[in-house]
C-alpha cells in the first residue's frame, strides 16, 4: 500500500513539473502556432541560475532560496522574451521557419549550458525542509515532491486566474481561438506574444528550480529530456488549454510511474513508462489530434 | 471631396492565385458603399488587403493618410470597425467578454449598442459560441459600433440568416451608415439596393464599375455580366 | 548532356581521392589519401546521402518529420546485430537488414501519415523515442544499452577490417551516396515523384484534382527512410559500430540542419549540407580541443568549445538571414527589392 501511495505521489510530483513546462508550451502554441523546441532551455536556465545563486548566497535561511527562486523567474523570463522578439517575431507568420529557429536554440543554449557548467549533474543543496519526510496514508513521503505538486497547483490556480480575469488573459483566450480577429479589433497581438512567451518561461523556471530539488541534483540535459514528455501532455491535454494539459500531466506522470515501476519488477524493463507514455502520445493522435489535425 | 478610404493597385496572391489584379477602390464619405462582384471576385480578399489581413502590394489611404505601411491594429485604431463575413466571434468567450475585447476607448458606448440590441445585455453571460447565426451577427455589429469608427467594413452581414433577422440587419446598419461611412460587401443585391448609395463592382480581381448604385442596377445587360444574376424588377 | 559530363567527371575525380596525397592546409588534417581523412571524407559522404533521404522528405515532398534518425539507426543497429550477437555472415546480414528496413518505415509510415503537419511530425518525433528508449534499455541484450554495440569484424571480408583498408570504405562510401543520388533522381523524375511538390505546396490542391496524396507521400517515406537505412550499414562500418547516440533527437535535429544548410527544397543541396555539417561538426571537435581555444578569454573559449553551440547559432543565422540556404544564394542577388515582384513570387507561410 505504501508503495502505491509513494508512487503516486511521485507520479503525481513529476506531473507537476510535467504541467509547469507544459502550461507555457501550450499556450504558446495554441497562440503562436509554434512549437517551441527551446522550452527545455528555459527549464534549464531556471535551474542553472538557481544553483547559481544557492553556491554562491551563504547561510542556510529562507532569504538564500527566495533569491534562487526570485533570480531563476526572473532570467526564464528575460530569456523566453528573448528569443521572441529576436527570433519568433521577425519570422512572423513563417511558423517552419519559427519553429526551426527555436531548434537552433534548444542546441546552442543547451550546449552552452553543457559547456559552462559541465554535462554531469552536479549536487543541488536541497533545503532542509524539502528533504524532510510526511508520512501520507502509512508511506513517508518525501516533501520534495509535496513541495512541487503544491506549487504545481499553485501555477495552475494563477494562470487560470490570469486567463479569466486579466484583459490581457482576455485577449491570449480570444488570441488562441482567432488571432487575427483580435487583430482586426485593433489589438497589438504581438504584444501577447511576447506576454505569453515570457509566461511560460517563468512556468518552466520554476520547474527547473523544483527539479533542482525534486531529483537534488541539477542536470544540462534534464530539460531536453523533459521536453519530449511535456509534448506529450500537451498534445493529449490539448493545444491552447491550460486545464487539459494540467489533467494530462497528472495522467501521463502517474502512468509513467507506475509503468516503470512495475515494468521493472515485472519484466526487468525499468522504461516500460517511458515507452507507454510515448506511444500513447501516438495513439492520441491518431484518434483525436484536437487543434493539431491536418497541419499547424 | 477626398473620398474617405482609397484604394490603388492592389494585388493579392493567395496559394498560388492571382487574386486582385490591380483592384482600385474609392469610397466616398457618408452613407453605404456597396463592393459588388460575383463569388471569387476578391470582394473579401479587397477587405481584409484593406485591413492589411494578407499580404499585398498597393496603396491605401484613409482619409488622404497613407496607410499603406500601417499594421493591421494600428489602422483599425484609427477608426475602422470590421465586420467580417462568418462572424467570427469567439465562441470559447461570453458574450459580454466578446464586447469587451473590442473597447478601444475608455468610454465605450454600451448604452447606445444595448440599445439597439438589448438580447444581448440579456445574453451577457452566455457564451458566444451557443448562440444562433442570427444573434452572432449581432454580436459582430454591436462589437463595431461600441467604438467611434470612421466607417465599417461590412462582409456579407445576410448570409445564411433567416429572412426576419435580415431585414433587421439592414434596417440596422441603414440606420448605422446615417453617421459612418459603410463599406458593405453583399452578394444579396435585393439587401444592398436599400442601402447603397455608390456601388463598385470587381470581376475576375478588377474594377470595372464605380459610381452611382441605382445607375449600375439599371443598366440590366451589366448586372448579368458582372454579377451573373438578373434583378427582378423593382418589386413592393 | 554537359551536366552529365561534369557530373561523371566528379564521381571520378572524388573516385580518386585515395591515390592522391596532396595536402590541404587548414582544411584537412593530413593528406587526402591518409585513412584518417579518408576516414572523414567518407563520412561526410554517408552524411551527404543521409541528408539527401531526408531532403525527399522534407524538402520536397513536405513531410516535416522529427524522427529520420530512428531509420538511420535501424539500418545501424540492424547489420551490427546480425554480424555481432548472431554472429552471420554477410550477406544474409544485409539481407536482413533491408528487409526491416524497408517494412518498418512502411509500417510506422502507414501509421504517421494518417495525420499531418505538426501532427505527423509529432508522431514520427514520438516514433523515434521510442526507438531511443528501446536501444538504450538494451532488450534481451541485442543493442548494448549505453555503451552501444561494438561491430564484431570476424565475418567481415578482409578488404573492410583495418585502417589499412579504409580507402575500399571511403568507396563503399562514394557508391552509397552515388546510390542514393541515383535512387532519388529517378524517383523525383518518375510520375509518383512530380506529384510531391505538389503536395508540398498545396495538399489540397492535389486532392481537388482526384488524387489521393496518402499513397504518394507513404512512397516517399518508405524510399527516404529507406536510403537512410543504407546509410546507417554504411555508418557502422565506418565507425566500428553502433551506439544509442545516433538514436537521439540530436541526429534528427542534424538532418534538419544540413537540408536547411543546403536549401529547403533543394535535393543537390541537401547533399552539399549533409557533407559540410559532418566537416563542421569534425573541425569544430578538433578546434574545441585546440590549444587556441584554450588561450582565449573564457567567454569565448566555452562556447566556442561546444561544437554544437556553434551549429546552433549557425542554424538560427540561417534560419533568419539565409532561408534559401546554400542553394538559395544565387536566387538572393536576382530579385530586386520591388513589392509586387516579390509578392507575386509568393511569400512563404502566408497564415
Amino acid at each position: 500500500m505504501s508503495t502505491v501511495v509513494l508512487l503516486g505521489v511521485t507520479g503525481l510530483g513529476l506531473g507537476a513539473l510535467y504541467f509547469l513546462m507544459a502550461s507555457g508550451l501550450s499556450l504558446t502554441y495554441g497562440l503562436l502556432r509554434v512549437l517551441n523546441f527551446a522550452h527545455g532551455v528555459f527549464l534549464t536556465a531556471g535551474a542553472y541560475t538557481a544553483w547559481l545563486i544557492v553556491s554562491r548566497v551563504g547561510g542556510n535561511g529562507p532569504a538564500r532560496f527566495a533569491a534562487a527562486l526570485l533570480g531563476a523567474l526572473v532570467v526564464g523570463a528575460a530569456i523566453a522574451a528573448a528569443v521572441e522578439v529576436a527570433l519568433i517575431r521577425p519570422l512572423y507568420r513563417r511558423h517552419i521557419e519559427q519553429v526551426l529557429a527555436t531548434v537552433g536554440v534548444a542546441l546552442a543554449l543547451g550546449a552552452l549550458a553543457q559547456g559552462i557548467f559541465g554535462a554531469d549533474p552536479r549536487p543541488f543543496p536541497v533545503p532542509p525542509w524539502m528533504q524532510g519526510v510526511t508520512p501520507v496514508l502509512g508511506a513517508a513521503v518525501p516533501n520534495s515532491r509535496l513541495v512541487t505538486i503544491a506549487a504545481g497547483a499553485a501555477v495552475l490556480g494563477a494562470l487560470g486566474a490570469f486567463l479569466r480575469w486579466t484583459r490581457w488573459g482576455l485577449i491570449v483566450r480570444a488570441g488562441v481561438e482567432n488571432r487575427e480577429m483580435v487583430q482586426a479589433l485593433g489589438i497589438d497581438v504581438q504584444r501577447a506574444f511576447t506576454l505569453v512567451f515570457a509566461l511560460g518561461g517563468v512556468a518552466a523556471a520554476l520547474g527547473g528550480v523544483l527539479s533542482d530539488g525534486y531529483f537534488g541534483t541539477v542536470d544540462p540535459a534534464r530539460g531536453t529530456a523533459m521536453l519530449i514528455y511535456a509534448f506529450v501532455v500537451v498534445v493529449i491535454g490539448g493545444l491552447g488549454s491550460i486545464a487539459g494539459s494540467a489533467i494530462a500531466a497528472v495522467l501521463v506522470g502517474l502512468i509513467q510511474q507506475f509503468a516503470n515501476y512495475y515494468g521493472s519488477v515485472w519484466w526487468s524493463f525499468p522504461s516500460s513508462g517511458d515507452l507507454a507514455v510515448v506511444l500513447l502520445l501516438v495513439a492520441v493522435l491518431l484518434v483525436r489530434p484536437r487543434g493539431l489535425a491536418g497541419g499547424a | 471631396m477626398t473620398p474617405l478610404l482609397e484604394v490603388h493597385d492592389l494585388h493579392v496572391v493567395l496559394a498560388g492565385s492571382h487574386i486582385l489584379r490591380g483592384v482600385d477602390v474609392a469610397v466616398p464619405e457618408g452613407g453605404v458603399t456597396a463592393l459588388l462582384g460575383r463569388n471569387g471576385a476578391g470582394k473579401t480578399t479587397t477587405l481584409r488587403a484593406i485591413l492589411g489581413l494578407v499580404p499585398r502590394a498597393g496603396r491605401v489611404r484613409l482619409a488622404g493618410r497613407d496607410v499603406s505601411r500601417t499594421s493591421t491594429h494600428a489602422l483599425v485604431q484609427q477608426g475602422i470597425g470590421y465586420v467580417p463575413e462568418g462572424r467570427d466571434v469567439f465562441a470559447g468567450l461570453t458574450v459580454a467578454e466578446n464586447l469587451r475585447l473590442a473597447e478601444r476607448t475608455a468610454d465605450p458606448r454600451y448604452d447606445q449598442v444595448y440599445e439597439i440590441f438589448p438580447e444581448l445585455r440579456a445574453r451577457a453571460a452566455q457564451r458566444a459560441g451557443t448562440l444562433s447565426g442570427g444573434q452572432q451577427q449581432m454580436v459582430a455589429i454591436a462589437r463595431a459600433l461600441l467604438n467611434p469608427n470612421r466607417i465599417l467594413l461590412v462582409d456579407e452581414p445576410t448570409k445564411g440568416l433567416a429572412p426576419r433577422v435580415v431585414a433587421r440587419v439592414i434596417e440596422i446598419l441603414a440606420a448605422v451608415s446615417r453617421e459612418v461611412t459603410v463599406l458593405l460587401v453583399e452578394q444579396n443585391l435585393a439587401a444592398a439596393k436599400g442601402l447603397a448609395r455608390h456601388a463598385i463592382v470587381l470581376d475576375q480581381g478588377t474594377t470595372v464599375y464605380a459610381g452611382g448604385f441605382a445607375e449600375f442596377v439599371g443598366a440590366r445587360e451589366r448586372v448579368h455580366r458582372h454579377l451573373g444574376v438578373a434583378l427582378a424588377p423593382a418589386g413592393p | 548532356m554537359r551536366r552529365g559530363a561534369g557530373l561523371a567527371g566528379l564521381l571520378v575525380a572524388l573516385a580518386a581521392v585515395p591515390f592522391v596525397p596532396a595536402r590541404a592546409p587548414g582544411i584537412l588534417p593530413a593528406p587526402l589519401n591518409a585513412p584518417g581523412t579518408l576516414q572523414l571524407l567518407a563520412l561526410c559522404l554517408v552524411f551527404g546521402g543521409v541528408a539527401l533521404s531526408y531532403a525527399l522528405l522534407f524538402g520536397y515532398t513536405g513531410l516535416l518529420s522529427f524522427g529520420h534518425a530512428l531509420f538511420f539507426a535501424t539500418g545501424a543497429y540492424t547489420v551490427d546485430i546480425a554480424l555481432s550477437r548472431w554472429q552471420w555472415p554477410l550477406l544474409p546480414a544485409l539481407a536482413v537488414t533491408a528487409v526491416v528496413s524497408l517494412i518498418l518505415p512502411l509500417i510506422l509510415g502507414a501509421v504517421a501519415l494518417r495525420v499531418s503537419g505538426i501532427a505527423f511530425a509529432m508522431v514520427t518525433l514520438a516514433f523515434a523515442q521510442a526507438g531511443s528508449i528501446l536501444a538504450f534499455s538494451n532488450p534481451g541484450r541485442l543493442t548494448g544499452g549505453e555503451e552501444g554495440l561494438g561491430l564484431v569484424v570476424d565475418r567481415l571480408p578482409a578488404q573492410l577490417v583495418g585502417v589499412v583498408n579504409t580507402r575500399y570504405l571511403y568507396w563503399i562510401a562514394l557508391g552509397y551516396l552515388v546510390v542514393a543520388c541515383l535512387v532519388s533522381w529517378r524517383a523525383v523524375t518518375s510520375r509518383s515523384g512530380r506529384i510531391w511538390p505538389a503536395i508540398r505546396e498545396n495538399e489540397l490542391r492535389v486532392e481537388v484534382l482526384g488524387v489521393t496524396p496518402y499513397g504518394y507521400k507513404l512512397l516517399a517515406f518508405v524510399i527516404g527512410c529507406f536510403l537512410a537505412s543504407l546509410g546507417g550499414v554504411v555508418y557502422v562500418l565506418l565507425a566500428g559500430g553502433a551506439s544509442p547516440g545516433i538514436t537521439t533527437a540530436n541526429l534528427s535535429l542534424a538532418l534538419l540542419l544540413m537540408v536547411v544548410l543546403g536549401g529547403t527544397g533543394s535535393l543537390w543541396g541537401a547533399v552539399l549540407g549533409g557533407v559540410l555539417y559532418e566537416y563542421l561538426d569534425f573541425r569544430l571537435v578538433a578546434l574545441a580541443g585546440s590549444p587556441g581555444i584554450h588561450a582565449l578569454p573564457r567567454w569565448l573559449s566555452v562556447p566556442l568549445g561546444e561544437p554544437l553551440f556553434i551549429l546552433g547559432m549557425l542554424f538560427i543565422l540561417l534560419v533568419l538571414f539565409f532561408p534559401g540556404g546554400i542553394a538559395g544564394v544565387p536566387d538572393r542577388y536576382r530579385f530586386a527589392r520591388a513589392p509586387k515582384r516579390r509578392l507575386l513570387q509568393g511569400e512563404e507561410g502566408t497564415s
